[in-house]
């Protein structure tokens, strides 16, 4: 069965005088394990297609079923709970607490889920040694490049030991090296611990990086590619 | 942790949080000293007032204060002093007998009061040897009189002189008697100075046919803020058909006043309070709307709104109590100095102190309710700013906040 199941999704969005369909008729599912880009220019759907996966918009038609769970049937702090203990988030600007160091930004998500102090200081340790920023726990996001800081994002993701992690654009604001530090990171994990990454990015080096690649074009898949 | 993030998040932008902070500080600061002094002067007046006669509570018959009628008195028999003097607060305890009588001398007659005392029982609680201007003060087996001056002067009373008395006593029956002056005593208003007259209880009870009988007791407490304890106390030890009647139902006049007095002083407050509301109010808006995009983040990673709120609202309640605190300690040491050291004032209002007795200062109160009150209102601006969050993160949508 597909970890991720998508539906004929379709989003108009009515904020504008005439409706925008930033998805049309998606349908599209992943399975357990998969490295995948969603790919595509500015303004096919990608953000859109991502943030429905991960629970934070809702579809105008259409379903998603996650694990065998329809999202159209967890509402307000069930969704919530659901985001926090089956998917990790990356974003593009990478979004940490400012104020929290390295270390308490990856134990946070740990609190929410209610881990224990002792265990959620060990596993944000341990997280944060797996993508090389041993040293730098105790500093705050200000202190950190852009690379470290997507780095402890990617840490703060998988804290909650998610079923996917879903990652926006995550080397739209990183040099070349930093990227390619990166998306070794996201490989080694996705090989190490069979974690699936699904990301949007029209990076070209992520884009080759990836084992699937799925194609948007004013909100319709155009395109869905495996390689070995 | 959660109250961590809200400290940290409280420093983010140092200068915006020490001006909140400063605004809710010296609004404190003026706030407990504007108390401090208005309470403290009324506690000072109600204190003055209740040590010129009638102390701050009386026991009394039920009828007694509408009838002034010695068919209304008390045993003296039924109260037990002892524990009435036990009574915690309580200063001090005058039995009275008190009686309005024709006085005369010579050619002259005029009304007056007599009033059957305790002497050094009375003195504790009026302080009336302070009042005595010529003579000497009474002895508890005298059979004499201590006459106001201004009735003295209407009489043409001299000390040795002897003072008609002739009146109704108890059930009926006549009263009569003369005493001879021994002292003179003044009080600086004028209806007093013309009709006081006091004489041992002892006398006072034999004159009056009135053995063992009293028709009230003053008490003097140590302040007004324990007034409503002491009273409750002092009703409990009494027989159950007499009553404790307080300042408020004796001078109404004054306790109208001052509830009047109290009433602007508040509105004072109350306007200073709802600057400092905006002020924090202000510094929450900007909090909030400058971080939408991370509070989208913080629920899109999984934080329940509701965790959120309490981030929030425990940096409002940093933001408020610190200020409430350190305005607290910043307003003690200016409080104590001037309840140490009153403000004198001058002028009008000070000649009509003048005029009751009553010197004209300003005392500060150091009744701990006034500073923790301060901190109470700060905490309820606190909570009626938080309306602001709650409305604002309950309408939050995660992924509108991530876009922007």
């Amino acid at each position: 069965m597909a970890l991720i199941k998508v539906e004929n999704l379709t989003k108009i969005y009515n904020t504008t005088a005439v409706p925008v369909k930033a998805l049309n008729n998606v349908s599209v599912e992943f399975e357990k394990g998969e490295f995948t880009a969603i790919v595509g220019p500015s303004g096919s759907g990608k953000t859109t297609f991502l943030n429905m996966i991960g629970g934070l918009d809702k579809p105008s038609e259409g379903q998603i079923i996650v694990d065998g769970v329809k999202l159209a049937d967890l509402k307000g702090s069930k969704l919530v709970e659901y985001r926090l203990h089956h998917i990790g988030f990356v974003f593009q600007a990478y979004n940490l607490i400012p104020v929290f160091s390295a270390l308490e930004n990856v134990e946070f998500i740990m609190l929410l889920q209610g881990v224990p102090k002792k265990e959620r200081q060990q596993r944000a340790r341990e997280l944060l040694e797996a993508v090389g920023l041993g040293d730098r726990l105790n500093n705050r996001p200000g202190q950190l490049s852009g690379g470290q800081q997507q780095r402890v994002a990617v840490a703060r993701a998988l804290a909650s030991r998610p079923e996917f992690v879903l990652a926006d654009e995550p080397t739209a604001n990183l040099d070349s090296k930093s990227a390619d530090d990166l998306l070794d990171l996201m490989e080694n994990l996705n090989q190490k611990y069979n974690m699936t990454f699904i990301f949007s990015t029209h990076d070209a080096r992520v884009i080759k990086r990836a084992r699937r690649v799925v194609t948007l074009r004013d909100g319709a898949v155009v395109n869905d590619q495996t390689s070995n | 942790m959660y109250l961590n993030l809200s400290w940290r998040n409280i420093w983010r932008n140092k200068k915006r949080t020490l001006i909140a902070l400063a605004s809710v500080f010296f609004a404190v600061i003026t706030a407990v000293n504007m108390r401090s002094m208005q309470l403290g002067s009324y506690a000072y007046m109600i204190h003055s007032t209740a040590r010129f006669y009638n102390g701050y509570l009386q026991i009394q018959n039920k009828q007694y204060w509408e009838k002034r009628s010695l068919e209304n008195s008390i045993l003296q028999d039924s109260l037990d002093f002892s524990r009435l003097k036990q009574v915690h607060h309580v200063l001090g305890l005058a039995p009275r007998l008190e009686a309005f009588t024709l006085l005369s001398f010579g050619n002259t007659t005029r009304v007056g009061q007599i009033i059957g005392i305790e002497p050094e029982q009375e003195n504790k609680v009026t302080n009336l040897k302070t009042r005595l201007i010529a003579g000497e003060y009474l002895r508890q087996d005298d059979y004499a009189a201590l006459v106001s001056k201004g009735l003295a002067q209407m009489l043409g009373l001299s000390l040795g002189d002897s003072l008609v008395l002739y009146g109704q006593a108890y059930h009926g029956q006549i009263a009569a008697s003369l005493l001879p002056v021994k002292g003179i005593i003044e009080y600086p208003i004028r209806e007093l100075n013309n009709s006081m007259v006091y004489i041992p209880l002892q006398a006072a009870q034999d004159i009056f046919l009135m053995p063992g009988r009293l028709t009230s007791v003053a008490i003097m407490i140590d302040e007004n803020r324990h007034l409503k304890d002491v009273k409750e106390k002092v009703a409990r030890l009494i027989p159950p058909h007499y009553r404790v009647i307080d300042w408020p139902t004796m001078l109404p006049e004054l306790h109208q006043s001052i509830q009047f007095d109290n009433i602007s002083g508040m509105l004072m407050l109350a306007i200073l309070y709802v600057v400092i509301a905006f002020g924090v109010f202000g510094t929450i808006v900007m909090m909030i709307s400058e971080r939408v995009r991370e509070f989208g983040i913080l629920i899109a990673v999984g934080m329940k709104k509701t965790r959120l709120l309490i981030v929030t609202f425990g940096e409002i309640v940093f933001i408020s109590l610190i200020g409430a605190l350190t305005g607290i300690l910043g307003a003690l040491p200016i409080v104590y100095y001037f309840a140490s050291h009153p403000i004198r004032f001058t002028g009008e209002a000070a000649r009509s102190f003048d005029a009751l007795g009553i010197e004209p200062v300003f005392n500060f109160s150091t009744d701990p309710t006034i500073f923790l009150n301060q901190a109470l209102v700060v905490f309820l601006i606190a909570l009626a700013t938080f309306a602001y969050p709650i409305f604002f993160i309950k309408k939050l949508e995660p992924d509108k906040a991530l876009r922007s």
